[in-house]
């Protein structure tokens, strides 16, 4: 029996990913999908980057911004007693920016499918914009809202280089389950990596089956 | 009347704006006295005037103000947003929530809605619209008359101080249109709301509005009392179809019950019409009447089932060359009918203006029913 440490980690890893990037992701891809600020290709453009760059670079970048001897690294020292690189935190926040579209994106286009109408009409009924957002365009995107959490939570598991570059192969802080079955692999352990990664196929099948099968009862309508 | 015209709040826009091959540009002092009519045809700027009201277009220019608030004013970089205007707005498209049922969606107003609006209740509402039977139904499950009427009744529990509509009509067809119209007639006596109405259609805006707005091309092209303006219209721009309508005012004189007609008084002429149920003898009424609806004699008609026939001075005869028609003004004491005619049958009735002559129109044209 494999040490399931580097699963749970994963798991940990993503749900955490999860959750902070609904909460940061969901304004910026509301404020995308309604603005005309010339600074939107520039944000576009850079929350679209993990789609096009290797892992490695963004690992290798990450890893420079976020050393000890970065201002981030540094504050992050001072202010935890903890290095950012080669830990725990280190990969939350490389994940972040690592899965930023498999959030933003889907919840963009839901805002901007919903359109300017169902927004005047709660405005014409005196519902202001943080009501609005939340009795109407959230009842309306629903189902954005889950491909989105379910997009990014499965992207973060199946993470791999940047992780690597970032947090290295440390049990119980960074060896998340992608690590682990690349080391078994590397050792020659075929059972543990068989055994690993079968888990990890059935684990995100069945996710995957749940939330498809779920949305598909579950009719949202956008009008 | 409701408002009397000194109590009654001021609307006064002075505002433009400009889209690619369209320009809007409206300086007007709006008194909003129970119901206005926002009149012209497709693309002459009408939703976009009523969207500056509603502060939907925070890129026009100029101000907007109501009963001295400043609503917008691009000068000083003033804008209150539309949310927090006391304007109810019902869209052509009705924009009902489809994530929430009929009662939803009317409970979505009412607990928001305009502080110290005029008070609303739900369950007046719900009378007045007939929604009781539709108030658990999804959105989806209504026809396109339904949905209207929950349109409206969600806007009024907004509790708006005016109510903007927008051809709240124009997507339905003749039968339902007719479903709606007694609605929308007793809105602003019902709840004392003043109404500003948008519409391409002369019946409704003769119908409906006390005072009417034409808008053409962007700019105001007419603004008075109903009969007036559309009348003006008619001789003015014979080219639209609006130009062969003459709308009339006349008086309720009797209830015709056994019949179902009712008995109008026209400055001395009568005309039959069916049965204005809501109306009581006294009280005064708007008619259009197509010029197609009118038929012209030179003689007092005997013998024939046409019920209204108005003794008139022929005023006028437009030819229309390029077609087999003619259209014929017919003076008849106050205001002025038209008749479409064939040129045949000008020629052949010698038809010159100044002879007396008799308009005929049948009582099925008044029927909103067809």
């Amino acid at each position: 029996m494999p040490d399931l440490g580097p699963l749970w980690l994963s798991l940990t890893l993503a749900s955490i990913t999860t959750v902070i990037l609904l909460l940061v992701g969901t304004p910026l891809a509301w404020w995308l999908s309604g603005t005309r600020s010339r600074v939107k290709p520039f944000v576009e453009s850079v929350t679209a980057l993990p789609l096009v760059l290797p892992p490695t670079v963004i690992g290798f970048y990450f890893l420079i911004a976020l050393g000890p001897a970065s201002p981030i690294g540094s504050f992050w020292m001072r202010a935890t007693g903890d290095a950012l690189t080669f830990s725990f935190s280190g990969l939350v926040v490389a994940s972040i920016f690592y899965s930023l579209p498999f959030t933003v994106q889907p919840l963009q286009s839901a805002f901007e499918s919903i359109g300017r109408a169902p927004l005047e009409a709660a405005a014409s009924l005196r519902a202001g914009p943080l009501d609005t957002f939340f009795s109407v365009v959230v009842p309306l995107t629903l189902r954005s809202f889950m491909a989105a959490a379910v997009l990014t939570f499965a992207h973060t598991i199946g993470e791999f280089g940047v992780v690597l570059m970032v947090g290295g192969n440390i049990p119980g802080k960074t060896k998340v389950i992608s690590i682990a079955i690349y080391e078994h692999v590397e050792t020659l352990n075929y059972a543990d990596a068989h055994l690993l990664s079968a888990g990890l196929l059935l684990f995100s099948f069945a996710v995957l089956f749940v939330v498809y099968a779920f949305m598909r009862g579950h009719r949202v309508s956008l009008r | 009347m409701s408002a009397s015209a000194e109590s009654a709040p001021v609307l006064s826009i002075k505002a433009g704006i400009t889209y690619p091959g369209f320009t809007l540009d409206v300086d007007q002092e709006l008194v909003l006295s129970r119901s206005v009519g926002l009149f012209g045809a497709s693309g002459s700027g009408k939703s976009t005037l009523l969207r500056v009201i509603a502060g939907f277009e925070k890129e026009a220019r100029g101000r907007v103000g109501y009963d001295g608030e400043c609503w917008q004013d691009s000068d000083r970089n003033d804008f209150l947003p539309a949310w927090r205007r006391p304007v109810g707005f019902v869209f052509q498209d009705t924009r009902l929530f489809g994530h929430r049922d009929v009662a939803g969606n009317l409970r979505f107003a009412a607990s928001r809605g305009t502080p110290g609006g005029a008070p609303v209740e739900l369950g007046d509402v719900v009378a007045a619209f007939d929604l009781q039977a539709l108030l658990s139904r999804r959105v989806e499950a209504l026809s396109g008359g339904e949905r209207q009427r929950v349109a409206i009744a969600r806007t009024l529990l907004s509790r708006p101080r005016i109510l903007l509509l927008d051809e709240p009509l124009a997507a339905l067809d003749t039968g339902r249109k007719s479903d709606i119209l007694p609605y929308l007639e007793s809105l602003p006596d019902r709840f004392g709301i003043p109404v500003i109405y948008v519409s391409h259609a002369i019946e409704e805006v003769a119908r409906l509005c006390d005072r009417v707005i034409v808008l053409s091309q962007g700019r105001i092209a007419g603004t008075g009392n109903t009969t007036d303006v559309l009348n003006h219209l008619g001789i003015h721009a014979q080219q639209s179809p609006l130009g062969q309508v003459a709308v009339i005012d006349a008086k309720v004189v009797e209830q015709l019950a056994e019949f179902q007609l009712t008995r109008l008084d026209h400055f001395g002429q009568f005309f039959v019409v069916p049965t204005l149920t809501h109306l009581s003898v006294g009280s005064q009424v708007r008619l259009s009447i197509r010029a197609s609806d009118v038929a012209i004699a030179t003689e007092a008609p005997r013998g024939l089932s046409v019920r209204n026939i108005l003794r008139g001075t022929l005023a006028g005869i437009e030819l229309h060359p390029n077609s087999a028609f003619a259209l014929v003004s017919i003076d008849i004491g106050n205001t002025m009918l038209k008749a479409e005619l064939t040129r045949h049958a000008v020629e052949e009735l010698q038809l010159r203006a100044g002879m007396p002559v008799f308009a005929l129109v049948k009582t099925a044209s008044f029927d909103h029913r067809r």
